[in-house]
């Protein structure tokens, strides 16, 4: 259970968000909503300048108190929109990076199975430079996952590709959210996105929470 | 064509000591300062920025003489390093790695702060996601990411120290097999009479370095110039 409780200030972009989120939960509000900015400030990218984060019940921000965990102490997978693969090392390094930088054993039985999974295997030994925008989204999943992230933030991670590789990566998307079993946040501008991976609709627009329920908070977008 | 004596193989051997070293000892410092000027704001930025340029515009003789009296035997800094480090540069040719280290530095700096500012923060904050600490993105993501930009650098040092004359000599003097490089070498040669011919051999012999210094510089910017525009 992910309960935030947030405000920052952005020029004068204010973005006030207060929900919480278990299972699979979209963000979900229009281009410019502060969807990601909101994500950034749970992945401690982002400093918020009032409230609290708490994750299962660890305390990750907590401006009264002081507290603000480091991102590399948070253990959230996230998967960025571009992808954001390190270009200097191979595909089978970009996704044992987390595993790696996080101290945590190499387990094969794993990393066999997030390959399989995602199906990258033979992309293993190439750099991410030459590859398609899908395939490097399938690789930026596989090194969330390899992580055994406590959250998952996906933000936007279909928005960069065309039709033909959405269609390619929403079952590799379904497949993730069925295998980890740790929560989810989805965020997506796109209502039929969300219907397809999303349990809960946290609905953000300027700045703000306008909306959580269930996913017939989609239909009044969709009207 | 290189039919040199053995007192100018001296001459070249220790110019390439002393450039070598200058520039080993200079690139931690060139990564930290490139650093700084590229990712921190701080009060007085401007000032640091002029101090490690400096030595680009003055008179190399100037600085030498600013080494002579903070670096010399008897002088402030000088002393207090010989007494307790048992480090002298005064007449050494550890004064001439000195000296070359400093003329070399703005040119080591600016190539490596440039690489530093082209260096994509995301890849750095998508690091931290995966649990990596300040330290070890710096070291597995910015300086690999930036490292075509800190060789060309290295490289630019190392060519301008081989190439340093005035500050050196200023500094710790011209003396054969111990502070003589491939410049105060020429210019001794020059000062006597049938020294041409000897000089030319030097002349070009420092050509071939200095053009080779270039050459690979400018084959690491290309790489560089290359990698940042996949992804």
């Amino acid at each position: 259970m992910l309960a935030v409780d947030v405000e920052k200030k952005l020029g004068v972009f204010q973005v006030a968000a207060r929900f919480q989120a278990d299972g699979v939960t979209a963000l979900f509000g229009p281009s410019g909503a502060g969807k990601t900015t909101v994500i950034n400030m749970v992945a401690g990218l982002i400093k918020p300048d009032r409230g609290s984060i708490a994750l299962d019940g660890t305390i990750l921000f907590d401006a009264a108190r002081g507290i603000d965990l480091r991102p590399n102490r948070r253990r959230i997978g996230y998967v960025f929109q571009e992808g954001r693969l390190f270009p200097h090392l191979s595909v089978r390094q970009n996704i044992d990076y987390g595993r790696w930088a996080s101290g945590q054993p190499r387990n094969a039985d794993e990393f066999a199975r997030v390959v399989d999974m995602l199906d990258i295997r033979q992309l293993l030994d190439r750099r991410p430079r030459l590859l398609s925008g899908g395939e490097r989204q399938r690789i930026a999943i596989g090194r969330a996952l390899l992580l055994r992230p406590r959250l998952f933030l996906l933000d936007e991670p279909l928005a960069s590709l065309d039709a033909a590789h959405k269609a390619e990566i929403l079952p590799y998307l379904v497949r993730l959210r069925d295998e980890a079993d740790v929560p989810m946040i989805y965020v997506s501008h796109d209502a039929a996105e969300v219907r397809r991976i999303a349990t809960k609709v946290v609905r953000i627009d300027a700045g703000r929470v306008v909306a959580s329920g269930g996913l017939d908070l989609l239909k009044e977008s969709e009207a | 064509m290189f039919d040199l004596t053995p007192a100018e193989w001296t001459a070249v051997a220790l110019s390439l000591r002393v450039s070598v070293v200058a520039t080993a000892v200079a690139l931690p410092f060139g990564i930290a300062i490139g650093w700084l000027l590229a990712r921190k704001d701080f009060w007085g930025k401007a000032l640091v920025d002029g101090i490690v340029y400096l030595p680009l515009v003055l008179p190399p003789v100037v600085t030498g003489y600013l080494l002579l009296i903070s670096f010399g035997r008897r002088a402030p800094v000088g002393a207090f390093l010989a007494d307790h480090f048992g480090i002298v540069f005064s007449f050494r040719w550890t004064g001439a790695a000195l000296a070359c280290g400093i003329m070399g530095f703005p040119l080591m700096v600016r190539p490596i702060r440039l690489a530093l500012e082209a260096v994509d923060r995301r890849l750095e904050d998508a690091a931290a996601t995966l649990g990596a600490g300040r330290l070890l993105v710096f070291a597995t993501i910015t300086l690999p990411l930036a490292l075509p930009g800190i060789i060309a650098g290295a490289v630019m040092c190392f060519a301008r120290a081989l190439g340093e004359f005035g500050a050196t000599i200023t500094f710790v003097s011209n003396i054969p097999g111990e502070t003589q490089t491939i410049s105060a070498a020429i210019y001794t040669l020059l000062q006597v009479p049938d020294g041409e011919g000897p000089a030319g051999r030097l002349v070009l012999l420092a050509i071939v370095l200095a053009l080779a210094a270039l050459l690979i510089s400018e084959w690491f910017a290309r790489r560089a110039g290359l990698r940042f525009r996949g992804e």
